[in-house]
């Protein structure tokens, strides 16, 4: 493994400093409007997030449940673009110097925006991490390599279905951390039970030394502090989407209070967190 | 561009043809895709597996259909000898049988127990239910509400045939969120599911497997042809949505130099009022990812998918086979396109000349032939891919003439 430097790495190493598992929170950027969106990116971290997952709205998550889809969709008819993503990153690198961003989303926008255009851009932006669902080690080449190069780490996803034969392919170019999805399915269905998930981790273990984050189907601040007692990190992305959801009014647009909620929400989650392993 | 030496040996082992196509897909279907890939290398190596695919062609689907000589269409263009291959008189109504047969003898094969697909104008979705009911197993066809609305009969047909079909309400509600929907149930189901993709398109080895199903076509019309004429036919015509008609039609002509080839794409209210009103990818759209391949897309500056506009819902997909990308790139298929009027005009004609009602799809592909046909000699050979027959489609015609039904 190559001896990482980035705001990853190193906000794992204070984590297992402080003896804790970290809450990797998951928005989708200009989800419900710009404005909103910024407010509860900059607001994340005080709120008690470690790690932040920022989405890159796409027309067609194919990999994703319907509260991911409709947050994509608020995003994309807000007028939001790959550009005004790597400008709210931006603006946050400028207040927090050490949180890291994670771009989670699909391939095509990066791809129509020029894969080296846009990790020159990320990098100056101040993004860590990219998650790109559908880029398996098969397409490495696309983005993958030239992301490393870049200096940006590139998360994989490891599934129930990654068997022991393959996860050497699935972690072979994986940085930052492994993110382990807890279920066959799409984002924010089934919740996976703790002692498969347990199991899985250790698996991981034992291929890799980079942290393991586990994902998909944690919905609540018990949820979590179960995932933090087998994990290095906990991500909750439909949960908080579905709080965003419901802090819109009939006609689209955000219910004052909105972001506040949604801090209030991911205080919670970040409470269930850090009493896990205490 | 190079020419290559042969055009027919695509996709490599990574499946590209050129720079499209691959696997772009979620890790967790990943290892399932794999899969798919080793039991259809396998399968083919297997005579036994070629063997049942044709007895059930020929019994079940009843093939070989006719070449035929389309007689009053040819005196009437007054220039080109036209030929239609009759795909339209399968079981179903359509080529897109030829698939199903195939893929659900693999997914048998595979020792899967549970059949999803996704369909547009329903053709493919009425196809796999009938495959599905022929050997006993459960269906769930995903289409888009607003196809559900303006294909009622083929919704009804799914139905009776076994099969539950379930309205996709995200996106446009059309086939690119049909085909969302059915990732989406095969990533949750992938120990028993095996996902019978309708098109020549998706993550290798879809793209490269429907093909060699559909290219049953193409390997008829040479050998009738060849007794019909003693020569090979001069041009191939063929509509292109996904495009698993026309690459069924044209791959085992691809390295035979004196036939032309043409694809007929979607060009809805006119390609020059935007990618909204246009269904054709290759004629209007430029490289991109979706669904699992590398292909021409419908897609704005930002690379977000547009959902395109035909007459036929059938083609109105925003990407298209990514081996057609390649044909299109290396020169050896010319792309062109139809709008809404000329095919319903090509419709009506192919109706009161030949006795034959066309699937709109396939009348893209004949208004072509309206076009070029007069300009050709006598002694011209065309074949046109009646791909699949229109008696879904008259409910959808009569609205846009004007009569209430």
């Amino acid at each position: 493994m190559n001896h990482d430097t980035g705001r990853i790495a190193h906000r794992f190493a204070k984590l297992r400093a402080e003896g804790r598992a970290g809450l990797v929170t998951f928005i989708t950027a200009g989800d419900p409007d710009l404005e909103t969106c910024r407010t509860i990116l900059d607001g994340l971290p005080d709120a008690g997030a470690d790690l932040i997952e920022l989405g890159l709205p796409f027309s067609d998550p194919m990999a994703d449940g319907p509260a991911i889809q409709a947050a994509s969709l608020r995003a994309l008819n807000g007028g939001m673009t790959t550009r005004k993503v790597l400008d709210l990153v931006r603006g946050f690198r400028a207040k927090d110097g050490a949180t890291p961003i994670i771009l989670m989303g699909y391939y095509n926008p990066i791809h129509a925006y020029g894969v080296n255009h846009f990790l020159a851009d990320a990098v100056e932006a101040g993004v860590d991490g990219l998650i790109i669902v559908d880029l398996p080690p098969e397409e490495d080449e696309e983005l993958c390599i030239p992301a490393l190069k870049a200096g940006v780490n590139f998360i994989r996803l490891a599934t129930p279905t990654t068997d022991d034969q393959r996860l050497p392919v699935v972690l072979q170019n994986t940085s930052g951390f492994v993110y382990y999805v807890s279920i066959a399915g799409i984002t924010g269905t089934a919740s996976a039970d703790n002692t498969a998930v347990g199991a899985a981790v250790g698996r991981l273990k034992r291929h890799t030394d980079l942290p393991v984050a586990v994902g998909f189907g944690i919905k609540t601040p018990d949820q979590a502090a179960n995932i933090a007692r087998i994990a290095d990190a906990a991500v909750v992305g439909s949960a908080i989407v579905t709080r965003i959801a419901d802090g819109i009014d009939a006609e689209g647009k955000a219910r004052p209070g909105l972001a506040e909620d949604v801090l209030g929400f991911v205080r919670e989650l970040s409470a269930g967190v850090r009493k896990a392993r205490i | 561009m190079t020419r290559p030496n042969t055009f027919r040996s695509g996709p490599d082992e990574r499946g590209h043809f050129g720079i499209y196509g691959g696997r772009f897909v979620a890790e967790t279907l990943m290892p399932l895709i794999l899969e798919v890939e080793k039991a259809y290398k396998a399968a083919k190596a297997d005579p036994a597996f070629e063997g049942e695919i044709r007895q059930h062609l020929k019994q079940y689907v009843g093939r070989p259909n006719p070449l035929y000589y389309a007689e009053r269409l040819t005196e009437k263009l007054g220039g080109a000898k036209i030929y239609f291959k009759r795909e339209e008189l399968n079981h179903t109504g359509a080529h897109k049988i030829n698939n199903c047969i195939g893929q659900i003898l693999l997914a048998r094969r595979m020792g899967k127990t549970r059949i999803i697909a996704e369909t547009g104008a329903g053709q493919h979705g009425v196809a796999t239910a009938t495959v599905c009911a022929l050997f006993d197993m459960p269906c769930v066809i995903y289409m888009g509400e607003t196809d559900i609305a303006r294909q009622q009969p083929n919704v009804f047909r799914m139905k009776l045939l076994g099969a539950e079909v379930v309205p996709v309400t995200s996106g446009a509600r059309t086939l690119k969120d049909a085909m969302n929907e059915a990732l989406r149930d095969w990533v949750t189901n992938v120990a028993d599911t095996y996902y019978l993709i309708g098109t020549a398109a998706g993550p290798h080895p879809y793209p490269a497997m429907v093909r060699d199903f559909q290219s049953v076509i193409g390997d008829e019309v040479r050998v009738q042809m060849q007794e019909l004429e003693g020569r090979l036919p001069d041009s191939l015509v063929a509509c292109v949505g996904g495009g698993s008609n026309a690459i069924g039609l044209f791959h085992p002509f691809l390295d035979d130099p004196s036939v032309a080839m043409i694809a007929v794409e979607a060009a809805g209210h006119g390609i020059e009022k935007g990618p909204l009103e246009h269904a054709a990818s290759i004629t209007g759209g430029r490289p991109g990812v979706l669904h699992g391949n590398r292909t021409y897309l419908l897609q704005d500056e930002d690379g977000q998918i547009i959902e395109g506009h035909s007459i036929s819902a059938g083609l109105d997909y925003p990407g298209v086979g990514p081996e057609h990308a390649w044909l299109n790139d290396v020169g050896r298929v010319e792309y062109v396109s139809a709008t809404d009027q000329e095919t319903l005009d090509a419709f009506q004609l192919c109706a009161r000349t030949e006795g034959i009602i066309p699937a709109l799809e396939s009348a893209h592909a004949l208004a072509e032939i309206v076009k070029r046909a007069p300009k050709l000699p006598k002694d011209h050979l065309m074949v046109l891919c009646l791909s699949g027959r229109g008696d879904k489609d008259i409910f959808s015609v009569a609205q846009h003439l004007g009569v209430k039904l």
